[in-house]
């Protein structure tokens, strides 16, 4: 009950908070459609880097957006109402990874085949590009509620976010990219999309752990 | 004081903050329909005080029980059946005065409150204005009225009435009264006068540590904040 109207009252609020929550999808296009600009139209060279340039630029995107995740409700005392309810906040952070993922990875998704058409990635690594960042992004957003958790109340939250979580996002790119690159060059997609799944199911388990443990003392 | 209908009581609080002692040896008891008011100048751990009985902060030395039980045993429980209205008003600019009811009351994890608790405050022409076009005194009722959405017995109250006006201090005045009617217990920190008759008083500056206490036997400082020379 609690768990569903926190989602509820998280997508709203960021429905209603305007551009905000689609700052991130913005980032996403145009950094992305700045590298054929850089690296030149030639299409054999685009369609060489377009995994890991779309997987970087996603990477990136869905960090900008992590500080907004319990910085708000911290500064504005929610946080501490939030803590006062019956709801283990294990729970508290699942909801609100759920939600801060939905309004801002969401959207991300749907985007990207565009972007994969106007980096001229081969079409038979669609697929598996869709589903690398179906599994992939919300490890961003589960690693990154630790970081955000960790840094409320720091001034200048954000690049300190940015430092503890871009280490740990390293593996999540490797198997991301190489699975798109086992499905262009027909060596197989499976095993690294199954390591993804893995490191899903992983960080659901242990993520809201930590970031619960971090929500305690922020508000001491 | 009968010990049955002892509620809540603490029992030799010490407080440390940034590496200073607050405040030290503080007991007291409060049982059902009492109420506690303190007092004391600003930096002397008024607020301290509330997030330990709030179960945010862990007291240096000492505990605090709930109906017998020490509140860091479970304090996730125990955090879930009080109420606690902090400095911060928690209002979202984005949401209408009902929706943060019904969100405040969710989260306790009961149903949608019903919408006249708006009248006590005289927030019930506002129930469809959003947070950012509410004024301080108006933000301040809101988040007062947090503590009917859901109940519970413990209300702890940091400066309720910092901008509000005579008339809501009266409507506050009243919600206390009847909270305490039916059972409820009031801790209160207050610069300005709020009538609650038959209150327990604690002037902070009593618990105010002596000079030596500062430091520890050799005398040096415990803590030892250098921030050095910029």
């Amino acid at each position: 009950m609690a768990f569903l109207t926190l989602i509820k009252r998280d997508l709203r609020l960021a429905i209603r908070g305007g551009i905000g929550s689609l700052m991130a999808v913005v980032f996403f296009i145009v950094s992305a459609t700045l590298f054929p600009l850089g690296v030149g139209p030639e299409s054999a060279l685009l369609e060489r880097i377009a995994p890991g340039v779309l997987w970087v630029c996603a990477l990136l995107a869905s960090m900008l957006s992590l500080n907004h995740l319990f910085q708000d409700d911290y500064d504005d005392g929610s946080l501490e109402v939030i803590i006062l309810g019956p709801l283990p906040l294990e729970l508290v952070t699942i909801a609100k990874v759920l939600a801060h993922w939905i309004s801002t990875s969401l959207p991300l998704i749907v985007i990207t085949p565009v972007l994969a058409i106007l980096l001229n990635l081969d079409m038979s690594g669609f697929p598996t590009l869709m589903y690398s960042l179906l599994l992939g992004t919300p490890i961003l957003s589960l690693i990154g509620s630790i970081g955000a958790s960790l840094t409320l109340g720091t001034r200048r939250g954000g690049i300190l976010v940015s430092l503890l979580v871009l280490p740990i996002y390293v593996p999540v790119l490797i198997f991301a990219t190489g699975a798109i690159e086992g499905a262009i060059f027909g060596f197989g997609e499976s095993a690294n999309l199954l390591i993804l799944a893995a490191a899903l199911v992983a960080s659901l388990v242990l993520a809201p752990w930590a970031s619960a443990a971090a929500l305690r003392m922020a508000v001491e | 004081m009968k010990k049955t209908g002892m509620d809540i009581s603490a029992h030799h609080l010490e407080c440390f903050r940034g590496g200073r002692l607050i405040f030290q040896n503080l007991t007291f008891e409060l049982s059902k329909g009492g109420a506690l008011t303190l007092v004391g100048p600003n930096g002397s751990g008024k607020s301290s005080l509330l997030r330990i009985l709030a179960g945010f902060l862990k007291p240096k030395s000492g505990h605090v029980q709930y109906n017998k039980e020490n509140i860091f045993d479970n304090v996730d429980t125990y955090r879930s059946k009080i109420h606690y209205v902090g400095h911060l008003d928690a209002i979202k600019p984005n949401l209408t005065v009902s929706e943060h009811l019904n969100f405040w009351a969710a989260s306790k994890g009961y149903e949608k409150p019903n919408q006249d608790i708006l009248e006590l405050l005289d927030l019930k022409t506002l129930s469809e204005i959003p947070g950012k076009f509410l004024s301080a005194g108006q933000k301040r009722r809101l988040s007062l009225t947090r503590l009917l959405t859901a109940p519970a017995q413990l209300w702890i109250l940091d400066e309720p009435s910092v901008s509000l006006d005579e008339k809501s201090i009266n409507s506050l005045e009243n919600m206390l009264a009847t909270h305490r009617a039916d059972g409820g217990i009031v801790v209160i920190a207050t610069h300005t006068r709020i009538s609650l008759p038959n209150s327990q008083n604690i002037s902070m500056s009593n618990f105010k540590p002596l000079k030596s206490a500062f430091e520890n036997p050799q005398g040096t400082p415990m803590v030892d904040l250098d921030y050095g020379s910029w």
